[in-house]
């Protein structure tokens, strides 16, 4: 029934090591994360869980990836316009920044914008006359899990953006739209899926995110202290089981939220002819 | 409305597009610009519409100065080859786009859009497709959805870019007299672009020819077909056979004839030579399959010939494959003299 004849043989053995290896790198870690958490009892389970630093850190991992997902789709994008309607000198090199994030080990983006944020940094000191603090903050946060989230969000748009027909811009216009109306009514319903792919990413990766964000964060608990690295203090504490209970939270809100944008896309996509 | 085209050029980079082009095409009229890829016939058009900027000459309509007015301030309907119809919007939405998008003091009101939609759709005679995707719908029955939406915008010009194009013969066939009638139907201005000689001839009241950025001919069918101005228009609008001239007879101011253009139903096939410009050939290949017969002919130095005739000239002359026979010129298309 799921099987279409096709010129390509081995779809029971694709299949089957599609699951086998699903399985021992993605379901038997991350069950183990729920056997290690019923080892509690579901009263101690709400202790932890409930705890006002706890439900601070869910609140600012959530809410900072959040931000960051979304200034990354407006940005994203049109970097992502940009490199794909225009040409223009050194246009190979901004190509290959915008993969930079992708690249560069955490902790070395992590030290660099801390020291650049920082009250006394280069761009830190600037703000800091505003009176905006930005290192050991939200806002730093925020921007490290910008920093980090970016590639994903340009990577995704861009060749659906290359992909657009010319011509529709064109058949537009000559029914009187203007850029406006071309960008809103044409460009913008074509990229939603995309958009929101590139969201999701962005989020998911930004959501998981440790080494870039503790340097900039100052972990004050209960402020800064951002879910992964709770996790990370428990588990110095030898606190096991109270990680992982942490952790299978995360893992729940993170596997709503995916499913969420999932059914988003699905919708989306759906409206313009894909699915 | 009218259009008056004088003395464009275009380049793309190194490449020429338009060379000095001037065009006029009157209030109604039905034209087609007819020539092979590259000779910048889909380039003129997108020019008219406003879709590219020439690099110096005149555009009016109707007598008006068009150069600074943007595409969406032409009022132009423009079809399109792969029909650019909005994939996430349904028919009725494609075609209620140009309506939407005016400005709101404009703007009918909703009702009077669905009025229009539905009228439009009457008149492409898809009245059931209204809530379909373009996606759902035939290559025959997108491009009139795409006409119909670019006639939405009530345009006094009409442009279209190979609009059959990318549809299989038949339905070609079909929506070629189609558009014929509808055009007489409405009036408009109309400006197709095409590079097959059959469809611009059976269509068009105008046919302009184009090659190499430049216009060749502008005239009716039958003056293109029958009066060439140049080698090039005679060789685009239908087979030709080459006759290098022996005659002596000299023409008027002392030139002397060196080439004649023939077409292939222009030739006498006859058992024994006729002139001195008969030439021996053997028949390489008959087509008996339809209204007429074509056949292949190689005269002894290795030209080509293609002769048509009727079904029952070829009968009357008991002819076979390999038939060693003789072909005369009836008529000369075209004849070029050397000096």
């Amino acid at each position: 029934m799921f099987k279409h004849k096709s010129t390509l043989p081995g779809f029971r053995i694709s299949l089957g090591y599609t699951i086998f290896y699903l399985g021992l790198i993605v379901l038997i870690p991350l069950s183990m994360l729920f056997i290690k958490t019923s080892s509690m009892g579901l009263k101690e389970i709400w202790m932890v869980v409930s705890h006002p630093r706890t439900l601070a850190a869910y609140r600012l991992s959530f809410t900072a990836s959040f931000i960051a997902g979304l200034v990354n789709v407006v940005f994203g994008f049109l970097i992502a316009w940009v490199l794909s309607r225009y040409s223009f000198p050194g246009k190979k090199l901004i190509d290959a920044m915008v993969d930079f994030p992708f690249a560069l080990p955490t902790a070395v983006t992590g030290i660099a914008l801390t020291s650049l944020y920082s009250q006394n940094g280069w761009v830190g000191q600037y703000l800091y006359q505003f009176g905006i603090q930005s290192a050991y903050n939200p806002l730093g946060i925020t921007i490290a899990l910008i920093f980090i989230g970016l590639p994903f969000v340009v990577r995704t748009v861009e060749p659906v953006l290359q992909e657009l027909d010319p011509e529709l811009e064109d058949a537009a216009a000559s029914l009187g739209a203007d850029r406006w109306q071309i960008f809103i009514k044409i460009f913008f319903p074509n990229l939603i899926p995309a958009l929101i792919t590139g969201f999701t990413l962005a989020f998911a990766r930004a959501i998981g995110e440790y080494g870039s964000v503790i340097f900039i964060a100052g972990n004050i608990p209960g402020k800064t202290e951002i879910a992964p690295l709770l996790i990370m203090t428990k588990l110095e504490q030898f606190d096991y089981t109270g990680a992982t209970a942490i952790a299978v939270v995360m893992l729940l809100i993170s596997f709503a939220l995916l499913a969420l944008t999932n059914f988003l896309q699905w919708v989306s996509s759906k409206r313009i002819g894909m699915g | 409305m009218s259009i008056e085209v004088k003395a464009i050029d275009k380049t793309f980079g190194t490449f020429k597009a338009l060379d000095q082009v001037s065009l006029k095409v009157a209030t109604g009229e039905l034209v087609a610009l007819l020539g092979p890829s590259g000779s910048g016939k889909t380039t003129l058009l997108r020019i008219i519409a406003g879709l590219e900027t020439a690099d110096c000459g005149e555009i009016f309509f109707h007598g008006d100065d068009a150069r600074g007015k943007m595409t969406k301030d032409r009022n132009v309907g423009f079809v399109f080859q792969h029909y650019a119809l909005f994939r996430h919007m349904t028919v009725f939405e494609n075609i209620a786009f140009g309506l939407r998008v005016k400005p709101k003091a404009l703007r009918p009101s909703e009702k009077q859009i669905k009025e229009k939609v539905h009228e439009l759709l009457k008149l492409v005679q898809l009245e059931w497709v209204a809530s379909r995707f373009p996606s759902q719908l035939s290559g025959g029955q997108r491009q009139r959805i795409a006409l119909a939406r670019a006639l939405a915008i009530e345009p006094k010009i009409l442009l279209l870019d190979e609009p059959f194009g990318s549809l299989d013969a038949q339905v070609r066939k079909e929506l070629r007299q189609w558009l014929r009638r509808f055009h007489d139907h409405l009036h408009i201005t109309t400006l197709f672009v095409t590079h097959d000689q059959e469809e611009a001839l059976e269509v068009a009241d105008k046919i302009v020819v184009m090659n190499k950025g430049k216009i060749e001919q502008v005239g009716s069918p039958e003056d293109v077909y029958h009066n060439p101005a140049s080698v090039f228009v005679l060789n685009f609008l239908g087979n030709v056979n080459i006759f290098h001239a022996r005659s002596s007879a000299e023409h008027k101011s002392g030139e002397k004839p060196a080439k004649m253009y023939v077409r292939p139903h222009q030739l006498i096939v006859s058992r024994s030579p006729l002139s001195e410009n008969s030439v021996k050939v053997v028949l390489t290949f008959v087509n008996l399959a339809g209204s007429i017969v074509k056949i292949d002919a190689q005269s002894q130095k290795g030209e080509i010939f293609q002769v048509e005739m009727s079904q029952e000239e070829y009968r009357a002359l008991k002819l076979t494959k390999s038939d060693e026979v003789f072909l005369t010129p009836k008529n000369i298309a075209f004849s070029e003299y050397e000096i």
